[in-house]
């Protein structure tokens, strides 16, 4: 499905900060609504219906998406630092296909 | 009665009055003006700006980096990729966005980054062209035009593209399509005001390829003259086609010394 997804995550930040974390992935969000404008059949819906982020493997955020989030869905939440550790962003599309990526966070 | 009707129209005309000579003069565009000439930007909504000024919230962005990875990429019976003659394209590149369309010696004719681009393709790599609003000639304009970023532009309308340059400019101020409307009586008599719930721009080309939040992908500036064309309801011209060769050396003649912000964000 999608191609190279992009996090944006501090690389240092000290325990009880509170940071903002963005993403950004290629999507085509395709929404189920749309005719194919020559054969007249409705184009199957194939969207990103779930994302979330784990930290160090406990899930700390995660959403449900619908058919009205738009194409290449950029999504930014806030975390509240405790330790060191990886954060792991999954993308789930309909088809069933997942990218995933990782990102260090370390608490100087 | 009719007294009372009269004051209330006075108040109503001087409070519409008010703010629209304040909107006018209120704001600092910083490198967005020259002079006259406001890039879209300065129209936009102040959340679609943001998107733009964030490279990373940026969705344009995405088409860069597929650019940068075509840039690398071997295709073509002659096994050769962009890279292979042209090298590092922050070096190579750097005056293309700000410059193009230019008049082509060798084929005698004007050509943009898009023709351009096929033209090496078919004729250097042995590969077949992209099509115009495709996902791969999108990202390579985008990537290509982005290496000019914050460069002013300075398209060459006097030599051999002098012929081009009138046409275009004859096509900017001829009235078309059944509204019977030209180019400037939008974007020269009307910029900045409303066109029932969007805001008129001054039709510039420095942001191209542009991210449509409607379109909810980048397109080219042939796409969006197309659109134009067709809301004018005139038969538009094919992509690539010399008329609108002609139109984008004009359009883009218009906006010298507007940065170049590939890739934009609007509406």
């Amino acid at each position: 499905m999608a191609s190279k997804p992009r996090v944006r995550v501090p690389k240092k930040a000290k325990a009880g900060d509170i940071i903002t974390i963005k993403s950004l992935i290629s999507h085509k969000m395709e929404t189920g609504q749309r005719k194919d404008k020559k054969t007249g059949e409705k184009i199957p819906r194939l969207i990103i219906n779930k994302f979330v982020c784990k930290f160090n493997g406990n899930v700390v955020f995660s959403s449900d998406w619908h058919p009205a989030v738009s194409a290449n869905p950029y999504m930014a939440f806030s975390y509240k630092v405790v330790e060191s550790g990886e954060f792991e962003f999954t993308w789930t599309d309909d088809a069933g296909e997942t990218v995933s990526k990782k990102a260090k966070l370390t608490v100087s | 009665m009719k007294r009372k009707a009269l004051v209330l129209a006075g108040v109503g005309a001087v409070a519409l009055a008010v703010p629209s000579v304040m909107t006018f003069a209120a704001e600092d565009w910083g490198q967005y003006q020259v002079g006259d000439k406001r890039s879209g930007y300065t129209f936009a909504k102040a959340e679609t700006r943001a998107i733009q000024d964030d490279d990373f919230e940026n969705p344009g962005m995405l088409w860069v980096e597929h650019g940068e990875e075509l840039w690398e990429t071997v295709d073509g019976e002659a096994q050769k990729s962009c890279k292979s003659c042209h090298a590092d394209a922050s070096d190579t590149m750097k005056n293309v966005g700000s410059t193009y369309p230019v008049f082509a010696k060798d084929i005698g004719k004007l050509e943009n980054v898009e023709n351009r681009i096929n033209r090496c393709r078919t004729d250097n790599m042995k590969a077949k062209p992209w099509k115009y609003d495709s996902r791969n000639m999108l990202g390579m304009v985008s990537y290509v035009k982005r290496q000019s970023f914050g460069q002013p532009m300075n398209v060459k309308v006097d030599g051999d593209a002098a012929p081009w340059f009138e046409k275009g400019k004859e096509f900017y101020n001829q009235r078309r399509g059944q509204l019977d409307m030209a180019c400037k009586h939008c974007h020269v008599d009307n910029a900045g005001n409303m066109i029932r719930a969007n805001t008129l721009s001054q039709g510039q080309g420095n942001g191209f390829p542009t991210y449509r939040l409607k379109w909810q992908k980048p397109g080219s500036l042939h796409r969006r003259f197309r659109g134009c064309n067709k809301q004018v309801r005139a038969t538009p011209y094919k992509t690539g086609s010399d008329e609108y060769l002609a139109l984008e050396l004009y359009v883009m003649y218009r906006g010298q010394g507007l940065p170049v912000e590939t890739p934009a964000v609007r509406n």
